[in-house]
């Protein structure tokens, strides 16, 4: 009996350190298929349309509400303190360095994680993965490379590219209440921001990436249970990559942090 | 001994050259023994069909014959190869020479019906030309009978439609051998029929050697050169269709009441 407690106690830990080591073992495999021929090009570049370019429209609009938020949020405590010259400075170094960053990959996690996951998920249960293998077909190398691969760039591009329309809503923002001129505001950004600001953010969103490709895949890949089993793959691979999304960017936090680029 | 159309055809053309032979295959999911001490041959040109309650072990079996599933013990040769102790590119090399038609078809959603068939030709032939691959491609549709639906989406398509389409991406390779798993099951009686004879039109055409796994008695008689019936893991029975509706045994007799 007291056996049977104990199993029972255990049986989550075990759980999770399987799963950790099975992500392990799962992106091991892509590391090992990367460098061997013969790499599935057009699909990679399928990959890259749908993870970036169809992603770019919600990616930008957040970036520009939370830009603008940020800034008409910050303002009346600036103000409070007569630093309202500062708000420029103040928000750029907050989205360029965490906000847009996080935010872009949390988006991405939704919207590619969950995708990803249901495709390849459907894809195992109506034996779309199978029919693969037996044409002649590495099923991983032509669906998990791709994925996390075009993952893994596609989302520091659009970082980027949030980051810039961020700083634009950042403008609008604090031209609501206030008047600062167009060179004036890009002035005081640029004098703000520095490569310590940019680079340890840009670097951390190909991790955040990566995870999100290889969970989505990872989860979508083992799908079991048939179509219940696609939710459910579609959905852990949001949760799961989200989360992994905020323990990267403690770990990254840290790092630059101890490597004085703060 | 009455023939069926299956049996007659095949008495002409029979050779006895065993193109896969499966000795001592044990397979087991955890505490649940699949196959045990699985013996069976298939012979060129013949359609083998594998009878069997769901659950014995009929799927398993084309599966390890593929590569898909790899049995605890046992050997598996296919067209003179030891399947279980190829590399990876003798693996895709003699799977294309494998035809597998999965019994939920397997076409891939997001490619039409042209990009389903061009996906295996694009890994085993490399060296053929654009205009090749066209003439493939319309040959193999033309077989179904569906050249019409090259370009449409496989949700456009009924599901013996899609059936067809799935059995023109397994011939476009022009197999040797091709494993139908349940090629009737989910369809109307009429379009069975149909899927039923294209089968045997196939055999006589590309003169291929098939298993067929199916529960449906119409598609055993019309298709089965020789029966097999798995039953707890091993070939209880084998015979023609017209053996075995004689026999007198009760659990092959079950299948045919």
């Amino acid at each position: 009996m007291k056996k049977l407690q104990e199993r029972k106690f255990y049986k989550p830990l075990v759980d999770l350190l399987t799963q950790v080591g099975e992500i392990a073992s799962f992106a091991w495999r892509f590391f090992k298929l990367i460098f061997k021929r013969k790499f599935e090009f057009s699909e990679f570049l399928r990959q890259c349309y749908y993870i970036g370019y169809k992603s770019l429209g919600l990616v930008g609009i957040t970036a520009l509400i939370i830009g603008l938020v940020i800034t008409i949020q910050s303002r009346p405590t600036l103000v409070e303190f007569g630093a309202e010259a500062w708000l420029p400075k103040m928000v750029s170094v907050s989205l360029i360095r965490e906000i847009v960053p996080v935010i872009t990959a949390l988006i991405c996690a939704g919207k590619i994680g969950s995708s990803i996951g249901a495709e390849l998920g459907s894809m195992k249960v109506t034996e779309q993965i199978d029919a693969m293998e037996v044409s002649g077909t590495n099923p991983f190398k032509y669906l998990v490379v791709t994925r996390v691969l075009a993952a893994t760039l596609m989302i520091p591009i659009l970082t980027v590219l949030a980051d810039t329309i961020s700083l634009y809503g950042a403008y609008l923002g604090t031209n609501i209440r206030g008047v600062v001129s167009w060179n004036l505001f890009w002035n005081q950004v640029f004098d703000t921001l520095v490569y310590a600001d940019i680079v340890p953010s840009l670097i951390k969103t190909y991790f955040f990436g990566f995870a999100i490709g290889v969970i989505g895949c990872y989860k979508g890949y083992n799908s079991e249970k048939g179509t219940e089993g696609v939710g459910l793959s579609a959905n852990s691979a949001v949760v799961l990559s989200s989360l992994l999304v905020f323990i990267l960017d403690l770990i990254a936090v840290q790092i630059t942090d101890l490597l004085g680029y703060t | 001994m009455e023939k069926t159309e299956a049996t007659s055809k095949f008495s002409n053309t029979f050779q006895k050259d065993s193109v896969i032979q499966i000795r001592n295959v044990y397979k087991s999911f955890g505490e649940n023994e699949v196959l045990k001490n699985l013996n069976f041959d298939l012979y060129s040109g013949e359609n083998v069909v594998v009878l069997g309650k769901s659950g014995s072990g009929k799927s398993v079996l084309i599966k390890c014959i593929i590569g898909l599933i790899t049995p605890d013990e046992g050997t598996i040769n296919v067209l003179g190869h030891d399947i279980l102790n190829l590399e990876d590119s003798e693996m895709d090399t003699m799977r294309a020479k494998i035809g597998f038609l999965f019994q939920s078809n397997a076409l891939y959603d997001s490619m039409t019906v042209r990009e389903n068939l061009i996906f295996p030709l694009r890994r085993h032939k490399t060296e053929i030309t654009k205009e090749e691959v066209n003439e493939l491609v319309m040959e193999a549709l033309t077989n179904v009978g569906l050249a019409e639906t090259i370009n449409m989406m496989p949700i456009e398509l009924s599901g013996g439609m899609r059936k067809r389409i799935a059995l023109a991406r397994t011939l476009i390779l022009k197999p040797e051998i091709i494993l139908y798993d349940e090629p009737t099951t989910g369809l109307d009686p009429i379009t069975g029929k149909e899927i039923s004879h294209l089968m045997l039109e196939i055999q006589d055409k590309y003169n291929t050697s098939s298993i067929i796994i199916s529960h449906d008695i119409n598609c055993v008689k019309i298709v089965a050169n020789r029966i097999v019936m798995l039953i707890d893991g091993t070939c209880y029975a084998e015979g023609t269709y017209n053996e075995l509706i004689k026999s007198s045994d009760k659990k092959v007799k079950q299948f045919f009441e």
